[in-house]
């Protein structure tokens, strides 16, 4: 599958590795800056989080177990190979899997120790992978019965956007994207905003550079699904920035409109309505 | 972007024995009308992601400990601000039984904020000083303790004549 990596490819896995995480970062910064403004305040400046990682690797390493600190970079790993398979154009189911194991390490980091808060946040990181990982599937299961191929690469070759073909998966998508995020009403596994429940949840036992490490990879995988949604109107990029504003925005609304609600329903919630969706569009490609 | 530090003081909060006014009135800088995140400080429930730690209310038997052990999960550099009258002298609670008074029996304090509850403008100035604190102890400079800013009620001479005086009356 991999010949041999040119030069120009070398150029480009380098430049969405170092951007990625940049991307990620402004939109965290205008994420809090645009719900501060939603909210009647003021607000951090945008590149706030720029701020929170120098500082968080500032601070003195505080670490249960060697263990522990080996999942935090596994997550991170799992997720730069992932940017890099992307911008490689590679098999997308590669990319799910690469992605799913980069989740794994975050909740076997968590179940590693024993903190009770920690456990019960892997615990619900489980759930929603439950959650969201079928949408995912069918995404690419979509794309396969339109270009007959898994390469991410093979997207570019539609002549049509895919949300032309696939406008019920979008709308499922951004359901997963919400709890990717950590949005309300699904952010039931670590809180930005409640911290009475379960304090960070899966974070809790992580302090210093190791949380550092997880905040970056939470940036490079940002940057990963706003790329998806982007890939979304894969024939005009202008269009695709101004769909991944809309998204953008549908979600904070959604974030500021929510509360945060049970893992229970976020299940049903995700296998009834966002399934159904993507079910009905993949039926509908298939009988095109 | 090398004070970093400064920019982002995540904030843990503890309760010693605190009546909860100091709490609502801290409680208040998050809203809309104060708004604290604006310069980055957020508040968070987990000291092991903290750099300073706030506390309300005076010691107690049963919390110094407790209050030790929040102030170590902190990992360095850290400063801690002690909010209202109680944090520095025992305040209301002052020679309750069970009480042993200021925090910095237990833990060293960095800054006092005066006031029974101390105004949310107050407070923030008082986080604001700390993260100055925090940016210099990040520098390697040792930074002393911080001066009370009161000392411990002492009735003077006429004061104690007419309690004297008001308990003859009540035995009376």
């Amino acid at each position: 599958m991999m010949d041999k990596i040119n030069w120009t490819q070398w150029i480009i896995i380098a430049v969405s590795l170092v951007a990625a995480p940049f991307i990620g970062a402004l939109i965290a910064g205008l994420d809090r800056k645009v719900t501060a403004r939603m909210q009647g305040r003021k607000g951090p400046p945008v590149i706030q989080p720029f701020y929170d990682i120098i500082k968080l690797f500032s601070k003195q390493p505080v670490a249960l177990h060697k263990l522990q600190i080996l999942y935090a970079f596994l997550h991170l790993v799992f997720m730069m190979l992932v940017v890099v398979f992307l911008a490689m154009g590679q098999d997308l189911l590669m990319i799910l899997f690469a992605h799913a194991f980069s989740t794994i390490c975050l909740v076997l980091g968590g179940m590693s120790v024993r903190s009770p808060y920690s456990r019960i946040g892997s615990l619900r990181k489980i759930m929603q992978m439950l959650a969201y990982e079928p949408i995912l599937i069918l995404i690419i299961v979509a794309i396969y019965l339109q270009t007959d191929s898994f390469l991410a690469s093979s997207v570019m070759s539609m002549s049509k956007p895919m949300l032309c073909s696939m406008p019920l998966l979008f709308l499922a998508f951004l359901s997963a994207v919400a709890i990717k995020l950590n949005k309300s009403p699904f952010d039931v596994s670590t809180s930005h905003h409640a911290h009475q429940e379960i304090v960070k949840g899966i974070t809790i036992e992580y302090a210093g550079p190791y949380l550092g490490i997880i905040e970056i990879a939470h940036f490079y995988e940002t940057a990963i699904l706003f790329f998806i949604i982007m890939m979304f109107w894969q024939t005009n990029l202008y269009i695709g920035f101004g769909l991944e504003t809309l998204a953008f925005l549908a979600i904070l609304i959604l974030d500021n409109t929510f509360s945060r609600l049970t893992t229970t329903w976020m299940l049903k919630y995700m296998w009834s309505i966002p399934l159904f969706l993507s079910i009905a569009n993949i039926i509908w490609l298939w009988s095109k | 972007m090398f004070n970093a530090v400064s920019k982002s003081p995540w904030v843990v909060h503890f309760n010693c024995n605190s009546c909860n006014g100091c709490d609502i009135e801290f409680l208040a800088c998050l809203t809309p009308h104060y708004d604290v995140e604006r310069f980055g400080i957020l508040h968070i429930g987990n000291p092991k992601h903290a750099d300073v730690l706030v506390v309300t209310g005076s010691v107690n038997n049963r919390n110094a400990r407790v209050l030790q052990n929040v102030y170590n999960q902190i990992p360095d550099p850290k400063v801690v601000v002690a909010m209202g009258v109680c944090t520095s002298s025992g305040g209301v609670f002052a020679g309750c039984y069970n009480i042993l008074g200021n925090v910095d029996l237990v833990i060293p304090v960095d800054v006092f904020v005066p006031g029974c509850p101390p105004r949310p403008e107050a407070m923030i100035d008082g986080i604001v000083k700390a993260v100055g604190i925090l940016e210099r102890k990040r520098k390697g400079e040792i930074f002393p303790t911080a001066p009370k800013p009161l000392c411990k009620f002492k009735p003077s001479e006429e004061q104690s004549a007419e309690k004297t005086a008001i308990k003859e009356e009540k035995t009376v």
